[in-house]
């Protein structure tokens, strides 16, 4: 079993060390603004090939301390137990913060409740609070949605939000944001959270503690479930990696960051 | 030198019908030595009549009969669907389809054999949950109902065909035996060809079975992914592959999660070995029944 898993990280080094080729992987969130840079950053650079996958925050970290990709996206910091597994196999991660996020709340465009304090999220994703008669909405048993553990998204939000405690478990658990966001938007009765770049026309973004997530209240710090997205690299950047990296912190990337919904750094 | 080709080629071909055996003993191995760990942190008896799954929780719980429950209704729920249109389908097909029928609607339940899981997921996901939603006023489509919905037809041509490879099993003289005494075909259907196939049908059962509980991807888009034990066929469900297939890409190797998820899979693959078992006991006493060999 070990022998296989080195083998292929072995076979995933060859296949990524060679000039040109990088590979990227990891967050959900992160994803649209990678995707979409890899696909600018080719066309201005010929030659160069950025390959992109999802997976989630855990397995981008997973993958590039396993040495299976040159860029791990991630939308939390790493742990402490990631950087310890990383230094035992030799491999020193650097982080870049490449877009601010807030983790928006998002219900079906038809509910009439426009805003929810942290506690009462909290109470909706921890407790049995079963109605959103409660919260001044219609009369709608609550269903709530979230996120599989590997998200980062999770994470912060179990963070920022649940004070890390356990989501009920009657919670419909989903793989990615866009899963989250196209339940939300047929299911009359949904709570759901998404990074700000999901939020579309077929949901409905609600306040936190008063304030919308908006690229405005994110960048300012206002908006209280706000986190940097992060990429990371096994060392200082070089080559093509550093390229790249360079490309989405420059004007040009951080326009594809606001472009997809994110805020970017200036 | 040509005794020596075939001596050469008769080690390859040895050589690949125990490569199977060799994949199935290395991967019960592999499935023992990364399970076994996990019951040093929990008892067997906790973690099957565990009622809580929460792995990444501190302190993590390891309760995994919410996941074992749903494998079993979705499994259960697949029945109810697959087993009347398999079964069914097997009848007609063997029974009172002409030729051209026959030629048509074999090898279309065959192509259902063929279609990706994924797309059935989908299917599942865009069509069928939001139908049984609005069908049935529910909170949310994605739940067991709409997963045995889906579980079952996937299951349908393997059952089907099982099935019906039974029935063409029974030999000539049973039924022209069965004419000649007087009876008409509905007796002769009932009371000597599907006696006589019975258990062939029931081991077409047991592997539809097989197919259903460990079907994954399907299963993952489609049945919603609450760990908790089902109330009703409307509740959503986590099945066991479902977990395993959601949780493994961020379990850390070696950590307690990782060896639970490998101690899902163990159970798993005994439920499932446990099917085949009595498929092919079953299905050797039905043989025999019927005086074929072996």
């Amino acid at each position: 079993m070990k022998k296989i898993i080195i083998a292929l990280a072995v076979l995933g080094m060859a296949g990524t060390a060679s000039a040109g080729k990088i590979v990227m992987e990891g967050s959900t969130t992160v994803l649209p603004i990678a995707q979409k840079a890899a696909e600018v950053f080719m066309k201005n650079n010929p030659g160069e090939e950025v390959s992109v996958r999802g997976g989630g925050s855990g397995v981008g970290i997973a993958s590039i301390i396993d040495g299976t990709c040159d860029i791990a996206d991630a939308s939390r910091a790493v742990k402490a137990a990631e950087l310890e597994k990383a230094a035992k196999k030799g491999r020193d991660l650097k982080a870049h913060v490449i877009a601010m996020d807030g983790i928006s709340h998002i219900v079906h465009p038809s509910n009439t409740v426009t805003g929810l304090t942290r506690e009462q999220i909290k109470k909706i994703y921890t407790s049995r609070a079963a109605n959103w008669k409660e919260f001044g909405g219609p009369d709608l048993r609550i269903v709530v949605i979230s996120r599989d553990s590997a998200s980062g998204t999770f994470e912060a939000f179990s963070e920022m939000v649940l004070d890390k405690k356990k989501v009920r478990p009657d919670a419909i658990m989903q793989a990615s944001n866009q899963g989250i966001a196209s339940i939300v938007a047929r299911t009359p009765g949904a709570i759901g959270y998404v990074g700000l770049g999901y939020v579309t026309g077929s949901v409905k973004a609600i306040s936190v503690d008063g304030v919308m997530p908006a690229k405005e209240s994110v960048l300012r710090n206002k908006y209280p479930i706000t986190r940097p997205l992060f990429m990371y690299t096994n060392g200082v950047p070089q080559g093509t990696v550093k390229k790249f990296i360079d490309f989405l912190k420059g004007p040009e990337g951080q326009k594809i960051v606001g472009e997809e919904g994110f805020v970017g750094l200036k | 030198m040509n005794r020596k080709k075939e001596r050469v080629i008769k080690y390859l071909f040895t050589a690949l019908a125990f490569a199977s055996l060799v994949f199935l003993i290395g991967i019960v191995l592999v499935l023992f030595k990364e399970a076994l760990p996990i019951f040093k942190t929990v008892s067997p008896r906790a973690f099957l009549l565990g009622e809580s799954w929460y792995p990444t929780a501190e302190p993590a719980e390891f309760g995994i009969l919410p996941l074992i429950l749903a494998s079993l209704w979705v499994t259960a729920g697949a029945l109810v669907i697959c087993v009347p249109l398999g079964v069914g389908s097997a009848l007609y097909l063997h029974e009172l389809a002409g030729p051209r029928q026959r030629a048509v609607l074999k090898p279309v339940i065959e192509i259902l054999a063929s279609v990706p899981s994924i797309v059935y997921g989908f299917f599942g996901m865009v069509i069928l949950a939001p139908f049984l939603q609005d069908a049935f006023d529910l909170p949310i489509g994605l739940c067991a109902l709409t997963t045995s919905v889906i579980l079952g037809v996937m299951a349908t041509p393997t059952v089907a065909s099982i099935a019906e490879d039974a029935l063409s099993y029974v030999p000539r003289s049973f039924r022209e035996a069965s004419f000649a005494v007087g009876a008409d075909r509905w007796q002769t259907l009932t009371k000597v060809i599907i006696p006589a196939a019975g258990s062939g049908i029931s081991t077409a059962i047991i592997l539809g079975m097989s197919r259903a509980i460990g079907e994954t991807m399907t299963v993952l888009m489609v049945a919603g992914g609450s760990a908790v034990i089902p109330r009703s066929v409307f509740d959503p469900v986590r099945p066991m592959t479902a977990a395993i297939a959601a949780e493994m890409g961020e379990a850390p190797v070696g950590s307690d999660h990782y060896h639970a998820l490998f101690a899902i899979a163990l159970i798993l693959f005994l439920i499932t070995f446990a099917f085949n078992i009595a498929a092919e006991l079953i299905s050797r006493r039905f043989r025999l029944k019927l005086g074929l060999s072996r």
